[in-house]
């Protein structure tokens, strides 16, 4: 494994992190050393945000201890970590548009004068080092909010690097960066690890890391499966150890044919804010009771295409075809009435009314059904809830409890609950399984299997490969908004399908265009 | 009403903790208790006189915070009503006296229920221009309808130069006689307008818990994306709260030209105010996604009948004013309480199911 001790700054030392009901981290060892590039990967809920925050000071491991410079040390909070020289650069931004760039770098730590008005000038000469060096052209008097995305992720870094820290954690710094982006951030990286800052660094994409890592630390399921220096190890490793060979329970194929094409999608565009396509020409077809599964990484434009099937960007461009009939209303409420339903990703922003019963998330796509003019005949609705709380086997006690008070898993079950209630013929469902414990992954996957099985045409976007391998007939890859791959699941290997997810990405763009289409 | 004891049911059947049902019966508690105070502070209270003249000041709150109910529960917010009110019953006094010149001559004049029909389509135009500016030019609900308060005030002031419509009796010649009977008439015993009250009042109790449009203003206000999601429409549920908060808005100023039977371009000044404590009192959420009209109608007899009661009680208006703030005050308090109480409840009963 890997040796020489003595440059360890910070050790966790069998670390476990228990939210209400799961257990995020199981005794989780992870080492960071000074000067080097501290590489953590893992899929999707495999733990390595939760891991971070431990360090970061913003959550508190539940069990286990923290040593620093090899003395135990519990942070807190956030602040507390900052002043023992723990930073970190967030995956969600967390920054104030409406404040200029100087000041969000200075947030919490104004320059003052003697009486304690700001120094606004000392402030922007000192931010302006720091920009300088990330070479973006970004001024430390511009408001926050009229950067680009890149920008604001480079001014996220900024902030992190003037703390002066002895420990950087970055959380997927290049999930919003261009190819040139990422090259100046990796010089920074690379500046920062000959002062002998240690980095900790997340990202999904397996070629950056080999770039860039010194060691690397694989996570799967909330504990650690691996650790090895990265000059001894390659791709092939990395997905060994974070896929792992325990078996899930994916509910067995039940050898059914799919039928005729149903469904098809051609050419489907959604520009981006930032510039762009978001979702790029993209075109598919779905036969009856067929699976197909979308994989890709993060920012790969699954999501996006789901919403421009279902209609929500007005902006977005193509057409979509069901039973070779074009669906020409553009709004979600139509397309729902023609026989799409999205399962989205988000659950709690985007899925659930969560000051809501169950029974009123259950039917509030399909309220129609239930309707004779504007009256809603209670039995017929109420037999329709007991129905699918039964079908999906949701455990509540009364359909009439606030949805807010079940598990991840059972509120899963109710969107999913609600999209079957407006008897779909296609069912978009976007990370069905984010965020849910195995037993309700389980009931998820055999469910998707039944509706297969009962004719009902499948896209589900996953970015766990054991899924994407399992469960579907025909798997399409995407990355960087484009179609980059698509398998029969006879022909489908692991490599082909994780080769397929990279291209177009990291830093280097030369085989972005080849596999177009 | 429906509503109110419907909530207290539920919390009877849900909570193990008897506090908790108290305070979410709180605004019933309320009723009462200023019932019983002033019964005993004012011997007249009780008459049946009184209380029929109570209902009538009453039922001009409650109508315009029924709307103001469901435009909170969308998440937002009804400025403008107080100005409805005063411009429709100008538009109903303007018709009255002068009819509509058609320019060539010839002046029409409608009948009453031609004109209370025209100033309803009124007030319902002056709601859906606020859904317009809210749902398609993304504009602010909270200055949107500051918007059209200024407006419509503005407009109901010009449309008479400053000065009272007098006298709408109407002439027989012409056939609009009749006018009064919305604020002086009596069904039964008890006024046109309380009974007026009795029908919307279930109409949108009725329409919040059996509708499918009643169910999407609540979704819309509990997490509006989820909403779009699911296919609700929501920018049409939101022209639908707005013009209905201008048309309970009409309502009112129809009634308050009738009862004087003049119109004054001032009538209705910070009406909305009353209208948002009243609501706010019955428990609907500012944060949107709750409230019912029961528990409206509720707030709106509370307020109503605090202030009538000081009033009978001889206490200056400027501590009716500083009573009934705190009565709003401590009403948001005790609903912030419950709030965290029942969250602690429900992890409590989480906690025990495992």
């Amino acid at each position: 494994m890997i040796g020489n001790d003595d440059n360890i700054i910070l050790k966790l030392e069998d670390v476990s992190k228990v939210y209400s009901g799961t257990v995020a981290v199981k005794q989780a060892s992870f080492e960071v050393r000074r000067g080097a590039v501290n590489v953590l990967v893992g899929e999707n809920g495999a733990g390595k945000s939760t891991l971070m925050k431990i360090i970061a000071g913003v959550e508190q491991p539940t069990l286990g201890r923290i040593l620093l410079d090899g003395k135990e040390v519990s942070f807190a909070s956030a602040g507390d970590a900052a002043a023992h020289g723990i930073a970190m650069v967030f995956q969600e931004l967390n920054l104030f548009g409406n404040l200029s760039v100087a000041e969000n770098i200075f947030a919490t730590r104004e320059v003052t004068n003697a009486v304690g008005k700001i120094d606004h000038r000392e402030q922007n000469r000192r931010a302006a080092l720091f920009l300088d060096r990330l070479q973006a052209g970004i001024r430390p008097d511009m408001l926050v909010e009229d950067l680009m995305i890149g920008q604001q992720q480079l001014v996220e870094i900024a902030k992190a690097v003037s703390l002066d820290a002895r420990v950087l954690i970055m959380d997927e710094p290049t999930s919003a960066l261009s190819a040139a982006e990422v090259e100046i951030l990796f010089k920074v990286v690379a500046d920062l690890k000959a002062q002998g800052v240690a980095i900790v660094y997340i990202s999904h994409r397996l070629e950056e890391l080999i770039r860039i890592g010194d060691t690397i630390t694989v996570l799967r399921d909330g504990r650690v499966t691996g650790s090895e220096l990265v000059k001894n190890i390659d791709t092939q490793w990395i997905v060994r150890q974070m896929i792992g060979s325990d078996a899930k329970d994916f509910a067995k194929a039940d050898g059914h044919r799919p039928g005729e094409e149903m469904f098809r999608v051609e050419e489907i565009c959604l520009p981006r804010a930032t510039g762009g396509l978001a979702v790029d020409h993209v075109s598919l077809s779905l036969r009856g009771g067929e699976i197909l599964g979308i994989y890709g990484l993060m920012g790969a434009g699954r999501s996006e295409l789901f919403d421009c099937i279902m209609g929500r960007h007005s902006q977005s461009t193509g057409k979509v075809f069901l039973d070779g009939k074009e669906i020409r209303q553009r709004d979600t409420a139509s397309r729902i009435r023609r026989g799409l339903a999205l399962i989205p990703e988000d659950r709690q922003r985007e899925g659930l009314v969560s000051i809501l019963s169950v029974a009123t998330n259950l039917t509030m796509s399909s309220l129609r059904r239930f309707a004779s003019l504007f009256h809603i005949n209670g039995k017929a609705e109420r037999h329709a809830v007991d129905g699918m709380v039964k079908e999906l086997s949701i455990k509540v006690a009364d359909p009439v409890q606030e949805v807010s008070s079940l598990s991840g898993g059972n509120q899963q079950k109710v969107v999913i609950g609600k999209a079957l209630l407006t008897k779909p013929k296609v069912l978009l469902m976007d990370e069905p399984s984010r965020g849910i414990d195995v037993g309700a992954k389980a009931d998820v996957f055999r469910t998707m299997r039944r509706l297969s099985q009962e004719g009902l045409g499948i896209l589900f976007a996953t970015s766990d490969l054991d899924e994407v391998m399992a469960l579907s007939d025909r798997i399409a890859v995407m990355s960087n908004g484009k179609l980059t791959g698509l398998f029969e699941r006879s022909e489908a290997t692991e490599d082909a399908v994780i080769a397929a997810s990279a291209l177009g990405h990291g830093p280097t763009e030369k085989t972005g265009e080849t596999l177009h289409g | 009403m429906v509503d109110a004891t419907a909530n207290t049911r539920e919390g009877a059947a849900s909570g193990g903790s008897l506090l908790l049902t108290l305070m979410k019966a709180r605004t019933f508690i309320a009723l009462i208790a200023v019932v019983l105070f002033f019964s005993f502070a004012v011997p007249t209270f009780l008459s049946t006189a009184n209380l029929i003249l109570m209902s009538k000041h009453v039922a001009l709150n409650a109508f315009l915070a029924m709307g103001m109910t469901f435009v909170i529960i969308t998440g937002g917010i009804d400025l403008s009503v107080g100005s409805i009110v005063g411009l429709c019953g100008m538009v109903a006094g303007y018709l009255m006296l002068n009819g509509v010149d058609l320019l060539i001559g010839y002046t029409v004049y409608f009948n009453v229920i031609e004109i209370v029909a025209i100033t309803l389509v009124v007030g319902t135009i002056i709601g859906a221009v606020n859904g317009l500016l809210i749902t398609r030019l993304n504009v602010a609900p909270f200055i949107a309808t500051l918007g059209t308060l200024y407006v419509a005030r503005g407009a109901a002031l010009l449309s008479s130069d400053g000065r009272t419509f007098p006298n709408l009796v109407g002439s027989v010649d012409i056939g609009n006689t009749g006018f009064g009977y919305l604020g002086a008439g009596r069904i039964l015993g008890l006024p046109v307008s309380v009974w007026l009250l009795i029908v919307v009042a279930l109409a949108a109790a009725y329409l919040a818990r059996f509708t499918p449009l009643g169910r999407h203003i609540f979704a819309v206000g509990g997490n509006e994306r989820a909403a779009r999601v699911s296919g609700v429409r929501v920018d049409l549920v939101k022209m639908f709260v707005y013009m209905f908060s201008g048309f309970c808005a009409a309502i009112v100023g129809l009634i308050i030209s009738s009862e004087l039977m003049a119109s004054h371009p001032a009538t209705g000044e910070s009406f909305e105010l009353n209208a948002i404590a009243a609501a706010v009192l019955g428990g609907t959420s500012m944060s949107g996604g709750r409230g019912t009209i029961g528990g409206t109608i509720v707030g709106a007899f509370v307020i109503g009948i605090l202030s009538d009661g000081l009033v009978m009680m001889g206490v200056s208006s400027f501590w009716q004013m500083v009573i009934k703030g705190l009565v709003i005050i401590v009403a948001v308090v005790v609903d912030q309480v419950q709030r965290r109480l029942q969250s602690r409840v429900t992890l409590m009963q989480m906690a025990k199911v495992g």
